[in-house]
């Protein structure tokens, strides 16, 4: 198995998996952080006794992971309730509150909240106070830089139940070149029926697409572009098409969002809009390449390649000029 | 002046086992285990009947319980805010 | 990858891939009487890689990945292949095990019961574990218990002991010399050298057992036993178990029953013929 195309296609259609190489998709799968999504996608279909073991145990875990999810937002919700501030869910526990279908098999590891911009330190206060600390910051971090640059607070973790809380206010550095409008997410956000609150739908594929592409080197971008083939088929309708135009252009991410819904129907063949999605091009397949570039042993292939979209995403997070001040910065800083 | 009130999970969400002197529990909305000393379970009990600030707890544990109460209500107040920290109890 | 050797360990399955020949060499001698997993599918994937492409020639260095790793683990020596090997499955096991609760513990059966021991590193468990082994008991595993959460029972996970130190001349006075692997020197636990399980532990390795005591040995003191409560048992087993919280209520469920079956004793031991001589009296008194 030399790339993740076995994987990708069993994800696509479970029926195509035939007598494959059973260890090297589970490897694979592990190493893409889609376990959980595999198993459940196969929980019907004829395997081996030990893969169906594998498969089973995955599902449970996945359960439990749902659970440890969904508790953190909860004790969340419950530190910051008396602050009468707006608090959104993001990423896999949005998807795990909202059941929607891209929380199925779905591991999640930080919670993700997004907060107004204004309420940061009363909301950082709270959560102080409800018993999270800042994690240890590493060697040459710089506290100032990342408050005052990045769209989130340098991370908490909860002193006992050692879970970590990533609180955003907007969706991309402030260093990036597209600017989101923070405030429309808030404003567009829907309120759950156990009272916890998300984005829009067009926003959360908006935010899955920003943060697949824009925001770091497409490190574990299976998975994030199986959650975007998993929303959209889940969202599709005439006019959420319309809205997700309107949004992606209102949040200057409209290259990202085509881009995306193009590889996602390319990979996952997922059923996306021409006239947002344009055409597939030589570009795509780059990207195409990276996001498969894992072999059957669970390792990274394609050094080059990777490095280059590490690269970039160094250099889509900081313009050249921030770059320059900032390393500049760090070298006068005494030893 | 009243504290603050508290309640808990209904009883169904909490699996509890007595095991010399201590229990344990399972609470399933977060799938957490906690090893718990006496009044811990006493006080779970007695918020299932109804939202209750610290005074109106010991008042409770007294009349359902033997409760040696030496345990003046600030002592059930730390006890609260234990629970509440641990996601057994939160505020009404 | 390179190389590649298969596996079976009681129930779980192992896939080794190597960018070097040597520690799979070593590793298959010294599991040569193993079954092979069938099929080639196997549970877990360890990987021995070079940390960078010209440490595969260059002052040869393992790293340990695999489908769980530890981001900050130090590579080793070639010279120490087979500990980086051994390493790489209890990585696989520690935080990629969800399917039985995992017990860092030492076991051993007989007559269809089985001693489950458990305790800090240095406590001797291993060692006890190895020793009963030798003497009637069947060896069901020397650092890692399986709990069959459904049914109760303990599963074998019989790898070749590792044994350190001391213990290394303990068992090579009582076991033929082809029972072990190569003596490592200068490894980051000191001397270690591994011990094939006898061909009954082997041989029975699919076979469950029903756990009907629990100890906790401490090795260097006075001979003293003493019961241990059901509280101070589980807080105790929750710590030696790494996947507890993954499995939730049946893990719960699981520990309390255990718990409420089975005795619990805590033994302090000067001395390991001491040691087995008190769990030998305590297996004719549940026997009676």
């Amino acid at each position: 198995m030399r790339n993740a195309r076995l994987l990708v296609q069993v994800l696509r259609d479970p029926a195509s998996a035939g007598e494959c190489d059973w260890s090297g998709l589970v490897s694979a799968a592990r190493a893409e952080q889609l376990i959980g999504s595999l198993a459940f996608r196969m929980a019907d279909r004829p395997v081996p006794p030990r893969v169906a073991e594998i498969f089973e145990a995955a599902r449970f875990d996945a359960a439990q992971a749902r659970t440890q999810a969904l508790w953190e937002a909860e004790m969340a919700r419950r530190a910051l309730a008396p602050l009468g501030v707006p608090m959104i869910l993001m990423k896999g526990t949005a998807f795990h509150a909202a059941d929607l279908d891209a929380s199925v098999g779905r591991s999640v590891g930080d919670l993700d909240i997004m907060v107004p911009r204004r309420s940061l330190d009363e909301v950082e206060a709270a959560l102080l106070q409800a018993g999270w600390e800042h994690v240890k910051a590493a060697e040459g971090y710089d506290d100032g830089y990342y408050r005052q640059w990045m769209h989130e607070l340098p991370p908490l973790i909860h002193r006992s139940r050692d879970r970590m809380i990533d609180i955003h206010h907007t969706i991309l550095p402030l260093t990036a070149r597209p600017t989101p409008d923070a405030q429309a997410m808030l404003d567009a956000s829907v309120k759950l029926e156990n009272g916890l609150r998300i984005l829009c739908p067009a926003d959360i594929v908006i935010h899955a697409a920003a943060h697949l592409f824009a925001d770091g080197d497409l490190a574990g971008g299976l998975r994030n572009l199986w959650d975007i083939d998993r929303l959209l088929r889940e969202f599709a309708s005439p006019g959420f098409w319309r809205t997700l135009a309107e949004r992606s252009r209102l949040h200057q991410l409209r290259p990202a969002v085509a881009r995306a819904l193009r590889l996602s129907n390319r990979l996952y063949g997922t059923p996306v809009d021409r006239s947002l999605a344009g055409r597939f091009g030589l570009a795509d397949r780059l990207f195409e390449a990276r996001l498969l570039a894992r072999n059957g042993w669970g390792q990274e292939r394609r050094k080059l390649l990777r490095f280059a979209f590490y690269l970039r995403g160094h250099w889509l997070r900081m313009p050249p000029l921030m770059l320059a001040r900032h390393l500049w910065m760090k070298a006068r800083r005494p030893a | 002046m009243a504290g603050p009130r508290y309640i808990a999970d209904p009883e169904d969400s909490v699996s509890t086992v007595a095991l010399d002197g201590l229990s344990v529990l399972f609470h399933a909305p977060s799938g957490m285990t906690h090893i718990v000393a006496a009044p811990a379970p006493e006080i779970l009990a007695m918020l299932r009947a109804g939202p209750a600030d610290a005074a109106e707890l010991l008042r409770r544990l007294q009349a359902h319980y033997d409760f040696e109460g030496d345990e003046a209500a600030e002592a059930i107040q730390a006890r609260l805010e234990e629970l509440e920290a641990a996601g057994l109890v939160q505020r009404a | 990858m390179r190389h590649r050797l298969d596996l079976q360990i009681g129930p779980v399955a192992f896939r080794l891939g190597s960018a070097w020949c040597e520690p799979l060499d070593v590793l298959a001698r010294l599991y040569e009487p193993y079954p092979a997993p069938r099929d080639r599918i196997c549970d877990f994937t360890v990987r021995l890689e070079p940390e960078k492409p010209w440490r595969r020639f260059v002052r040869p260095s393992v790293a340990i990945k695999g489908d769980y790793v530890l981001p900050d683990a130090a590579p080793m020596a070639l010279a120490h292949g087979l500990l980086a090997a051994e390493m790489g499955m209890n990585l696989q096991m520690a935080l990629g095990q969800k399917r039985y609760l995992l017990l860092h513990a030492s076991s051993a059966e007989k007559d269809g019961r089985a001693i489950l021991m458990t305790g800090e590193s240095g406590a001797g468990k291993s060692t006890l574990a190895a020793l009963l082994g030798e003497r009637g008991w069947r060896l069901m595993g020397d650092e890692f218990a399986l709990l069959d959460v459904a049914s109760g029972k303990l599963l074998p996970f019989p790898r070749a002991v590792s044994l350190k130190n001391g213990a290394i001349k303990v068992m090579e006075a009582e076991v033929a010399p082809e029972r072990f692997g190569p003596r490592l020197e200068g490894t980051p636990k000191g001397v270690i050298r591994h011990m094939q399980p006898n061909r009954e532990a082997i041989g029975r390795m699919a076979e469950s057992a029903r756990p009907a005591l629990i100890l906790f040995p401490r090795f260097g003191q006075a001979p003293a036993i003493r019961a241990v409560g059901a509280a101070e048992v589980f807080m105790r087993l929750t710590q030696a178990s790494t996947n507890y919280v993954n499995l939730g209520r049946r893990g719960f469920d699981a520990l309390n029953r255990l718990i409420a079956g089975v005795p619990a004793l805590a033994i302090d031991y000067p001395d390991t013929d001491t040691a087995i001589g008190l769990v030998e009296d305590f297996r004719q008194e549940l026997a009676a």
